[in-house]
Parts: C-alpha cells; sequence; structure tokens
C-alpha cells in the first residue's frame, strides 16, 4: 500500500464524498474529533479536514468531504488506488465527552462528520444521546441509518422542507427544550452561521454548548497562528487550543469575518479549475 | 599593514529588487573573493574563531583561498559547519566573527561571511565527497525538526556512520529555513542542496510527522540510542490588544510562510496571500525585516513600527540597510497600542509616540510612552513580528520532560542533556527565538555529547 492512498471512496450525498485514506502514522494515535491536513498534489494548499472514522489494523483514516473548493473538486476526481500527495496529523485534541451523561448531538452540513463518533461512542457508553441533523434538502441528509443505530432520537430537518419537515436545527433544538427535554450539554459542528445560532438559543436555555471550529489553517501545529480565534476574550489557536471550544465564549462575528479572508482567491481559483475540467456552465 | 578596504558584496539595485524575489547578493566573483581574501592577516590568536559560535577555523579556509585552493577551503569549512552557505548568507557577522576582526579597527573587517559563501557555494556546485566514517554504524538516532539545529545534529552524526532519522511536521524539509526566511535572502534551491548533502551522508528525513501527535517521545526513546528535540520557537506572540484578530492581520509566521513555503507569491499558486496596499509591520527583527521586504515586493507602501530606536533594532545591520534602501519606511519610537477595522476587516491602527529612558534588563535604553501623542495610521494589512513563545505540543504530549518556567526546554547549554535520559535538546526549542547559527551551534554540541555517550 502506498502511503496516502485512498482504499476507499464513496458518495454519500450531492457533493459530498467519504474517503478512507491510507496514513498508518496517524491512525495509530489518533482518536474522533481530531483533525489531518492534506494536500492533493505538490502544488496543493494545505486543508484540513476532521477525522470522524479511523481503523488501527487496517491503517486507514475516514474523512467526509464537501466538493465546494479548488482543492476539493480535485480531491474528488482522485480514484481509489490513487495517492494524495501528504497527509499529516492527528493534529488538535480528541472529542471528550465524558462528563456528560445527556447529550444533544446537532450537526449540519458535512458537520455530521465530527458528531457522528460521539454518537456512536455515547451510545456505546450508555449515555442519553439524541441527534438532530439539518440540511438544505433531502439529498443532502447523510448517514440518516448510522444514526438510527447510535441514538436515542433522531430529529431530521431540512431548509425547504423536501423530508417533511421544514425548518433549521435551531427550530428543533427549541421544540424539544421547550418541550421539557434536559440535557448536560449541546455538541454543535456545522458552518458558522449554525453553530452561532445554535449558541445563541442554547445560551439563552443556559445549556453547555461545545462546538468544533473549522478555521482556516497552514501548518495546523501552532506556528503560523492563522486559526485563532477569540473564545472568552482570549486569543487561541483552533489547531492546538481546539477544535472544540465553549460555544458560548466565541466571537463570532470575528470568526466569520476571518474564515471569509480569501472568498475572492478561492473562487477564482474554482473557476479556473471548472474551466480546465470543462465543468464551468 | 597594508590598508586595503573591504570588499563591497555585489547585490542587485534597489530599484530592480524591489520588484523580484531573486536573492539581492549576488556574492563574490573569483576576483573578489581572492583579494578580500588577501586582507585576512592569518593572526597567531585568531580571535574571529572565538566569536564564532561553531568555532570555524576561518584564517585556515580564508588562508586556502589565498592559495587558490577552493577544495581545501571547503574541506576545511566543512569539518566545522554543514550549513556553511547558509550562515554566509543569514549569520549577523557583524556581531559574531566579523566584531572581532583586528582589520575592522581600521579600515572594516575581513569580509568573512561573504567569504565563506563564495567556498561553501563552490563546494555545493563542484564537490560530492562528504567527510564520513562507520565508526559508529551501529547507533540510532531520532532527531526532531529539520530546521538548522537538527540538520547539523544529524550531520554531525551521520558523519560519524550513526544511523539517522529525522521527523518533519512539515511537508518540506527545512524548518525556518524554507518557511521563515524568504527566498531573496536565502534562495531555496540553496536550501535544497544542502538538505541532499545532509541526505548524502545517510539521513532519513521523514516527513508529514508530528512528534508529539503522529508518534511519541517515548516510543522514539526506545527504538533509538538518543533523541534529539529540534522544534524551533513556536507559537507567534501578538500584541495582545485589540483587534488583533481582525481579518488582514497576520503573524510574520504565517505572512512568511504563505509566500515562502507555499509559494504565495506567485500569482498562480492555490494559497493566496492577501496583497496590502498599505502594510504596518511591527518589530524590528529579522523576520520583521523579511516580512517588510516581501510586502514591498508584493507592491505595498510598507512601514515598520518600532517602539525603540533605529540603534537598538535586532535585526541583522544588512537587512535594516536593505530594507531601507528598497523603500521601507521606519517609524521608530511608535508603539501599537489597538487595532481597528470595519466589517471585521483591519483599516488601520492607533499608535503612541515613544521616548527612551534609562537602560532595562536588556541592556537596552527602554521605550516610555509619550503622553498625549496618540494617533492613527491608516492599513489595510498589519504583520506582527514581535518572537515566539514555545510550541506546547511536546510539553503537553510528554510531561516527563523539565520545561522552564517561560515553556522553553530545560536542557545543558553544552551538552543539550535533558531530564531524561538519552533526550536531548537544542536550537530555539530551549533557548528562544535566536539565530540560525546559535541553533547550529546547540545541534553539532548534541551530536557531540551523543557520540562521546556512546563510547562510554
Amino acid at each position: 500500500m502506498k502511503d496516502y492512498e485512498i482504499v476507499n471512496k464513496r458518495d454519500l450525498a450531492s457533493n459530498v464524498v467519504e474517503y478512507n485514506i491510507y496514513a498508518p502514522y496517524i491512525s495509530k494515535h489518533c482518536l474522533a474529533g481530531q483533525f489531518i491536513i492534506l494536500r492533493v498534489d505538490a502544488e496543493g494548499e494545505r486543508v484540513p479536514f476532521t477525522i470522524c472514522d479511523y481503523s488501527r489494523e487496517n491503517g486507514t483514516v475516514c474523512i467526509l468531504v464537501q466538493t465546494i473548493g479548488y482543492s476539493t473538486l480535485k480531491l474528488s476526481k482522485m480514484q481509489i488506488g490513487d495517492a494524495l500527495h501528504d497527509v499529516v496529523g492527528p493534529l488538535g485534541n480528541p472529542t471528550d465527552l465524558s462528563k456528560y451523561e445527556s447529550v444533544l448531538l446537532v450537526g449540519g452540513g458535512i458537520g455530521l462528520a465530527v458528531i457522528y463518533p460521539q454518537a456512536k461512542q455515547l451510545k456505546a457508553e450508555g449515555k442519553k444521546v439524541d441527534v438532530a441533523i439539518g440540511a438544505r434538502n433531502i439529498s443532502l441528509l447523510m448517514y440518516v441509518d448510522e444514526f438510527k443505530q447510535s441514538s436515542d432520537n433522531l430529529y431530521l430537518i431540512t431548509d425547504d422542507g423536501s423530508n417533511g419537515k421544514k425548518g433549521f436545527v435551531t427550530d428543533v433544538i427549541k421544540e424539544l427544550v421547550d418541550g421539557g427535554k434536559k440535557y448536560d450539554a449541546v455538541f454543535a459542528v456545522g458552518p458558522l452561521p449554525m453553530m452561532r445560532a445554535v449558541c445563541n438559543l442554547t445560551k439563552e436555555y443556559n445549556i453547555e454548548t461545545i462546538v468544533s471550529m473549522n478555521s482556516i489553517m497552514v501548518d495546523g501545529t501552532g506556528m503560523c497562528g492563522c486559526c485563532r480565534l477569540s473564545v472568552g476574550g482570549k486569543t487561541k489557536y483552533a489547531c492546538i487550543d481546539g477544535p472544540e471550544f465553549d460555544g458560548h465564549q466565541v466571537d463570532w462575528d470575528e470568526a466569520i469575518a476571518r474564515g471569509k479572508v480569501y472568498k475572492e482567491e478561492e473562487q477564482e481559483h474554482l473557476c479556473n479549475l471548472r474551466r480546465e475540467y470543462g465543468e464551468d456552465k | 599593514m597594508e590598508k586595503i578596504n573591504r570588499h563591497l558584496m555585489p547585490s542587485q539595485e534597489p530599484e530592480v529588487r524591489r520588484n523580484n524575489f531573486k536573492e539581492v547578493a549576488l556574492g563574490y566573483t573569483d576576483e573578489i573573493a581572492y583579494a578580500e581574501a588577501q586582507r585576512c592577516l592569518n593572526c597567531k590568536n585568531p580571535q574571529c574563531v572565538q566569536g564564532c559560535p561553531v568555532n570555524v577555523n576561518i584564517p585556515g579556509f580564508i588562508s586556502k583561498i589565498k592559495e587558490k585552493d577552493l577544495d581545501g577551503a571547503a574541506t576545511i569549512l566543512e569539518q566545522d559547519n554543514n550549513l556553511a552557505a547558509i550562515c554566509g548568507r543569514v549569520c549577523p557577522q557583524e556581531r559574531q566573527c566579523e566584531s572581532l576582526c583586528i582589520r575592522g579597527k581600521l579600515e572594516g573587517p575581513v569580509a568573512i561571511g561573504n567569504l565563506e559563501r563564495y567556498v561553501a557555494d563552490y563546494a555545493l556546485n563542484n564537490i560530492t565527497s562528504n567527510i564520513k566514517s562507520d565508526e559508529f554504524k551501529d547507533r540510532k538516532v531520532a532527531v526532531i525538526g529539520s530546521g538548522p539545529a537538527s540538520l547539523t545534529c544529524a550531520a554531525n552524526l551521520a558523519m560519524k556512520g550513526v544511523k539517522v532519522t529525522v521527523y518533519e511536521a512539515l511537508h518540506k524539509a527545512g524548518g525556518v529555513l524554507v518557511y521563515g526566511i524568504p527566498e531573496f535572502r536565502l534562495p531555496k534551491d540553496l536550501v535544497q542542496k544542502v538538505i541532499d548533502r545532509v541526505t548524502a551522508l545517510g539521513v532519513d528525513i521523514k516527513l508529514n510527522v508530528v512528534v508529539g501527535k503522529s508518534i511519541y517521545i517515548d516510543e522514539l526513546l526506545e527504538e533509538n540510542d538518543a533523541v534529539f528535540i529540534g522544534t524551533g520557537a513556536g507559537l507567534p506572540q501578538f500584541l495582545r490588544c485589540e483587534g488583533e484578530n481582525l481579518a488582514g492581520v497576520y503573524s510574520a509566521n504565517e505572512y512568511l510562510t504563505r509566500v515562502n513555503l507555499m509559494k504565495a507569491y506567485d500569482k498562480s499558486s492555490i494559497t493566496p496571500v492577501k496583497r496590502g496596499k498599505k502594510v504596518v509591520v511591527v518589530g524590528a527583527g529579522n523576520v520583521a525585516m523579511d516580512a517588510a521586504r516581501t510586502a514591498v515586493r508584493l507592491g505595498g507602501e510598507v512601514h515598520l513600527v518600532y517602539r525603540r530606536s533605529r540603534q537598538e533594532m535586532p535585526a541583522r545591520a544588512e537587512e535594516i540597510h536593505h530594507a531601507e534602501e528598497e523603500g521601507v519606511i521606519f517609524d521608530i519610537l511608535t508603539n501599537p497600542i489597538r487595532i481597528f477595522g470595519e466589517n471585521g476587516n483591519v483599516t488601520g491602527m492607533t499608535c503612541v509616540k515613544m521616548e527612551l529612558g534609562e537602560p532595562d534588563a536588556s541592556g537596552r535604553r527602554s521605550p516610555i510612552p509619550v503622553e498625549g501623542s496618540e494617533f492613527d495610521i491608516q492599513a489595510d494589512q498589519v504583520i506582527v513580528a514581535l518572537g515566539t513563545s514555545p510550541n506546547p505540543i511536546i510539553k503537553n504530549s510528554y510531561p516527563a520532560l523539565k520545561f522552564t518556567p517561560k515553556g522553553t526546554i530545560e536542557a545543558d547549554a553544552e551538552t543539550g542533556e535533558t531530564n531524561i535520559k538519552n533526550l536531548y535538546a537544542g536550537g530555539d526549542a530551549q533557548t528562544g527565538a535566536a539565530t540560525v547559527i546559535l541553533a547550529m551551534g546547540a545541534g553539532k554540541r548534541a551530536a557531540k555529547a551523543m557520540l562521546d555517550s556512546f563510547t562510554k
């Protein structure tokens, strides 16, 4: 087996792909919640992805990738047996929900990748675990069967109501808590605006909320400081202090502004690549 | 003693080089090197050697230049310095070897750095042989990091036959030599050639391995006779003021890594960097100069804000001179107190004027704010180059290792030994942010201490 070889690849939803990558250095010590940084080719940018599963026996790690940018589009063209240029990890700290007895896991978009292993673990430990996942439409709801197995209650919701329930994950949380459900903690992972909306709501309910930050990074080991954010007025690095933080303490406006810094450049590179692939509309 | 003036380094003209990333200093020609070598008096008690952190036999290699025996000069140089082509370019010679040169009192010291570079470049391009024995061929050492301390340690061990494995966290070897120091000061092809010489000695470099995450120090100690930690300086320090996390505020580490390692100076590079129109760099060390000169090349009007005066600037004299020539504007005796912005993006900073008071612990006159002197500077990019604090990855993953209160690794200054048997440390990870040559010195001494321990 080549280092960083794609040993398995499957489409999970529209534009969402699950990759299993051979990386024995990473699979040996990694835990759920940690992340990797990969480069697709020799000129590639360094992009972080959360580890959503791993196999120590096979030496593989599993990541969930939404094909939305230059590197993820390039990655989507790679086939089983192809190797990435390089992959490093495991970086960051593992998720630790061990102190909670009753948890509501909230996932949006590929945030599911982060909450799925937590659902599995909490369920295996016999704890109370409810899962709420939201997506733009029904075709983007993923891991539904897996979550059914690994939760006490699963709540699905879509922006357009195409699965029969219309709204946002915040609507689900509201309904549950107003209906008398009690949780020690909410673990919310997804796009920044979603995590912010969840935190604004759970703050009102006074429920501790943990979020996983997907900041822009370069080295991922603390050297560059690109991924920094303000948490409770203090500067923290997502790569070495996180990626998980107390969501009620995060400065969301700042995080969202920092996340948009290279939007123009990214769009330009993506358009060029689409043109190269003959996929421009 | 005949009076001969020091020979200047031929360089790209400022107006030309501020638009390109090619090396500024072009190197001596054979004629200039030969003439400059004649200036060395070959002192009986050469002070310059004492001034060199790795004690290069300076009169020895310069004598060989006088004899036009460059192979001989290279052999002498390489005996003490595996990274001479790098040192010739980035060492603060004016504070080390050259500061002690007897000629310095009259018409300028012998240009030791320039001659070192001349010989080392010749060796890189013309000599393949390396000094190597197999004395310790049954020994194994792991080296963590691949910057100057680690490369020197690895090379010195490999020269004695030790089987060395280097673990590098990034996708490219070289540490600060590749991510930090810009192309125009230290060409990356040259760094690669130097690294190739180290691997030619049998050193195996494993990329994309973060020790403390991908593999643990315990595992390395188990598999090796000794382990060297040369992980470098670590986390960039920020201003700890309002607005430091606005979009457009960079650490110098991030800015330089994007430009150098990820090649963002090339517009076709997939890794982007913002090209500020009005850039403020905070700090006045070598890293600040590197960032400021890079920002000039990316098309910005660049101000360098420093709270003390020009005299106290910690950067190499040549870097300060080059930065000024290239149009970097020095706002000295100026201290930032707040960064401000609009919609999350930086638009400027508020500064206060400073005056110099009594000397502080560092021996430099300490800056004191002038009351009521606050003023705003407009800027669309701020780059903070205020040094670094130690990286916690090793510390968190290996609590048995002792650290100083500052967070640097506690190690013997002479041997690099830590409180853990067979575990050594050196370079910025031990000293805090310092120079390439000091890191090399530490790597060399640790290698010697390891070899000594192998014969006991």
